[in-house]
């Protein structure tokens, strides 16, 4: 189960995420990002409640990442130590901008 | 403790194995962290062998993956302080632990999306073991608590 609660606010837009980014909900906000991507240049994503990620979800961040780069940038915020404990083991807490 | 789930191994399974498994770890007093390893590392091996393990071939012999259809079972022991997960099927023989790690240290532009499955179960376990035996895939991850 993933709730996925955006705030927009002209080029740039907020994900909070609530719940879990595993195989089955990762297309979700695939789909929640792709949606208003062209648009912005500024995302971040709120991981306060967050429970878990796997490669799935960790797929959509890379994408949304390199996507990122091109047109503006992308923040992850309030990421609990269970996560982070997953970014550190992917390599993935050198590519992203955490805070 | 020893505990046995078994299912089709199809991707709309993977919520009620998950379910069976964090059960199980609650019960016993399992701590988020290794919890979390452990369901990710459920959930990584489990999304393989639905995709992979019955899927057919094309004429040019490339996988196609979500083609077939198979058992699978996941069996939980819990003693000693380990927690030790047993994936069996009885698809194609597929050793995960020869699969390359990719390069971690790459940059946003040079990574590629996907391929990071199996090294984080690799990174997470304490021990990994695979047997092709009877014409099953017996994978086998133990995690210390």
């Amino acid at each position: 189960m993933l709730n996925i609660n955006i705030l927009k606010d002209g080029e740039k837009a907020v994900y909070v995420l609530e719940g879990r980014l595993d195989t089955s909900t990762a297309p979700q906000l695939e789909e929640a990002v792709n949606g208003n991507i062209s648009e912005l240049k500024d995302i971040s994503f709120d991981f306060a409640n967050l429970e878990y990620i796997s490669s799935a979800g960790l797929r959509v961040l890379l994408s949304t990442q390199k996507t990122m780069n091109k047109q503006g940038k992308m923040v992850i915020k309030n990421v609990s130590e269970e996560v982070m404990e997953i970014f550190d083991v992917t390599g993935f807490s050198d590519i992203l901008t955490i805070e | 403790m020893k505990k046995t789930f078994q299912c089709e191994a199809k991707i709309e399974n993977l919520n009620t194995a998950t379910a069976f498994l964090e059960e199980t770890l609650e019960e016993i007093g399992c701590g988020m962290k290794e919890s979390m390893q452990l369901s990710v590392a459920l959930e990584e091996i489990f999304v393989n062998i639905a995709h992979y393990a019955y899927a057919k071939t094309d004429s040019s012999g490339k996988i196609i993956p979500d083609t077939g259809s198979g058992q699978m079972s996941l069996t939980l022991v819990a003693e000693d302080g380990k927690v030790y997960m047993t994936f069996e099927d009885e698809g194609i023989p597929y050793n995960p632990l020869e699969k390359k790690d990719p390069d971690v240290t790459l940059s946003v532009e040079e990574r590629e999306i996907g391929g990071l499955g199996i090294y984080m179960v690799k990174k997470s376990m304490d021990e990994i073991t695979y047997e092709n035996k009877d014409g099953k895939n017996i994978l086998t991850l133990m995690k210390k608590l």
